[in-house]
């Protein structure tokens, strides 16, 4: 991946939301780069930032409650944290697009669909009615829906979830984004409507030689997806490696123990799984410490006093932990 | 009756016969008329014995949790007949239905929806003690609950506190102390934790097998997540639009599956393995799953199956046994 060019770079990206409970501290100084034509997966449970990183550095954090504390975005040489939100609406969608978890929320219900993708491609590629609408169908058509130019008159709900998603898709689609960031796209969706999406978005990838960060909670998805996996936790990356480094080789207490807790459709069961014992972690208190500590069989003194940083153990392979799990003692 | 089937008629905890529910729709505001149904399930037949745990999959919509619901008489059948330890549901009136309700329970999906969250968690879990008159007194009451909720692993000091202040894995656990109150023998667990974070899911896995072999608990697990259904069940039944397309003892399912909507539905499921998940064939199926309202005539699902011949779209297939435990409803298997 070094070679390719580097089109987005984060660094200690802080992200916290100012509640009448309290600060909640979302996102605590994370740093990742994406390179051209890279998939990224960010891995990680409700509440571990791994929306948020993504939603603040595309400007969609409300300010307030919200607050982007600290750290830099570069994409092409500019800090989208301090680009106006003018500014910001020539990236959203030209250059970075985003599709989200839900479809129906995201698709306005009383426009067309056909509507809305013609005003996705008029806004921001200068196109008349009619080339806007011949793209729209055109956009329809490579996503898979049949019949593109008479569903275009079609609203929303008459679409399934499934379908729905694809619509998304080829709006995102439409201004040929050079960074797609995918957030749960196929949680609400059965598996085998998930496997088409995941069949198509891996399709598109390939056509139009876009990067993609993929958002999600499930390790099975990914692992055939991805180039390089990121885990999050409590608004921290634990590891970061290389998605065949991850799953052969993960060295974050935290990855070892969620690849532990999955069980298998492919393999005969062998054994009990591996429950991570406690809860996830509360955000209403800074981390002054490994967020991990309390549910981590590995911990030693140092992971209760300091927050290990993200180290490299490997090449291309980094985490944040204090202890070698192979040894149980100190790095 | 011979004498092995009077063996396996005691084994037989729940027995389901052309079990069938359809939920009319109807037109008009006074003088209302049936104008159709949506087949929710049809003619499903199946039997769960003691001590086992069956699972019920397939997507959204196939009638998975309309099937847990009508066996356990929460929704009366249109046609059918349930019976559990021995009891039939449909029929079961007054102390009978008591009877059933108390040695049948529910654990829901959503850990949110299903505690009333004006309760106490000590309300919550002794609501089915004083319903059924389990306790002589409130003190031995007090004291069952106490001990139901350090069974599912919380503190019984936390009993005087709302739902709202537990998370969503620690609401199921309150939710499962409920289903284990009236000391049942048969438990329908709907989605019970596709809610959950994977940290957490484990957790409550690891804790319905707990109590399962603690107090030799008969579980139908509802899910759609293939991947914990293999890791927890015995045997498993796979449902499509209404109707059962397939019933196998888990491995034999997972590793020679006869029905090509199973086939596909095992080859879609996401592998937490990057070699293996580059080299596995998916099938993928076409289209999306029709309205249960006018389900496909002969197999329903014809209009989707990639191998479908010309009997399919006129022939309903027959629920044929392949040998063994292996039940499937295909002209081609």
């Amino acid at each position: 991946m070094d070679d390719k060019v580097l089109l987005l770079t984060v660094r200690d990206l802080r992200t916290q939301f100012h509640t009448p409970e309290g600060t909640i501290y979302a996102v605590n100084g994370i740093s990742y780069d994406l390179h051209e034509g890279e998939t990224l997966a960010v891995v990680g449970e409700s509440g571990c930032g791994k929306s948020v990183s993504m939603m603040s550095i595309l400007g969609l954090i409300p300010i307030p409650p919200g607050e982007i504390a600290g750290g830099s975005a570069l994409y092409r040489g500019q800090d989208l944290l301090k680009l106006s939100e003018s500014e910001l609406e020539h990236v959203r969608g030209k250059e970075i697009a985003m599709i989200f978890q839900d479809p129906m929320t995201s698709l306005n219900p009383v426009l067309t669909i056909g509507k809305q993708i013609t005003e996705m491609v008029h806004k921001h590629m200068a196109m008349d009615q009619a080339t806007a609408t011949k793209r729209a169908v055109e956009l329809l058509d490579w996503v898979g829906i049949s019949d593109a130019s008479r569903r275009l008159g079609n609203y929303p709900h008459q679409f399934s979830g499934g379908m729905r998603q694809r619509v998304m898709i080829a709006m995102q689609l439409a201004c040929t984004p050079t960074i797609l960031i995918a957030d749960e796209p196929t949680t609400a969706l059965d598996v085998t409507i998930q496997a088409q999406i995941v069949e198509l978005v891996v399709r598109l990838r390939v056509e139009t030689g876009m990067a993609m960060i993929w958002i999600t909670h499930d390790l099975g998805v990914v692992a055939g997806l991805a180039d390089r996996v990121i885990v999050m936790y409590a608004g921290l990356i634990v590891e970061s490696a290389s998605v065949d480094d991850l799953y052969e080789n993960p060295r974050h207490p935290y990855t070892i123990a969620l690849l532990g807790a999955l069980p298998r459709a492919d393999r005969r069961r062998d054994h009990r799984l591996k429950s991570i014992p406690g809860a996830p972690p509360n955000l209403l208190v800074k981390p002054h410490c490994c967020p991990f500590v309390p549910r981590c069989e590995y911990a030693i003194e140092r992971c209760r006093i300091e927050i290990p940083p993200l180290d490299s153990v490997a090449p291309r392979h980094k985490i944040a932990c204090w202890v070698d799990v192979d040894t149980g003692g100190p790095r | 009756m011979s004498q092995a089937m009077r063996q396996q008629a005691a084994d037989t905890l729940v027995k389901v016969e052309n079990l069938t529910k359809h939920f009319p729709i109807t037109r008009g505001i006074l003088i209302q008329r049936q104008v159709g149904a949506v087949q929710a399930v049809d003619d499903l037949s199946f039997q769960i014995a003691r001590g086992e745990t069956l699972g019920l999959v397939g997507e959204s919509g196939c009638g998975k949790t309309t099937a847990g619901r009508t066996l356990l008489g929460l929704y009366p059948a249109t046609g059918g007949k349930v019976t559990i330890d021995g009891r039939d549901v449909q029929s079961a009136r007054g102390h009978e239905l008591m009877a059933i309700r108390r040695r049948a329970q529910m654990i829901f999906q959503d850990p949110f929806a299903s505690l009333n969250p004006r309760w106490t968690v000590n309300a919550i879990v002794s609501e089915p003690l004083r319903v059924h008159k389990l306790c002589q007194s409130s003190q031995e009451r007090l004291q069952r609950v106490e001990e139901l909720i350090e069974l599912v692993g919380l503190n019984r000091r936390l009993i005087n506190r709302f739902p709202h202040e537990f998370s969503g894995g620690q609401r199921q656990r309150i939710g499962i102390a409920r289903a284990l109150a009236s000391d049942p023998l048969f438990i329908v667990c709907d989605e019970p934790i596709s809610a959950l974070d994977v940290s957490i899911q484990a957790q409550v896995v690891n804790l319905l097998e707990d109590l399962q072999d603690k107090f030799g608990l008969t579980y139908l697990f509802i899910a759609h997540d293939l991947s914990m259904v293999r890791h927890i069940c015995t045997r498993v039944a796979v449902m499509y639009l209404g109707v059962m397309v397939e019933l196998a003892n888990r491995d034999d399912l997972y590793e020679n599956a006869q029905h090509p909507y199973t086939r596909s539905l095992l080859s879609a499921v996401p592998v937490p393995d990057p070699k293996t998940a580059r080299k596995r064939e998916r099938i993928v199926l076409e289209g999306d799953v029709p309205s249960p309202i006018n389900p496909p005539e002969g197999c329903r699902f014809h209009t989707r199956c990639p191998i479908a011949v010309d009997i399919c779209s006129v022939e309903k297939p027959e629920w044929r046994n392949l040998g063994g435990e292996h039940w499937v409803a295909c002209h081609l298997a």
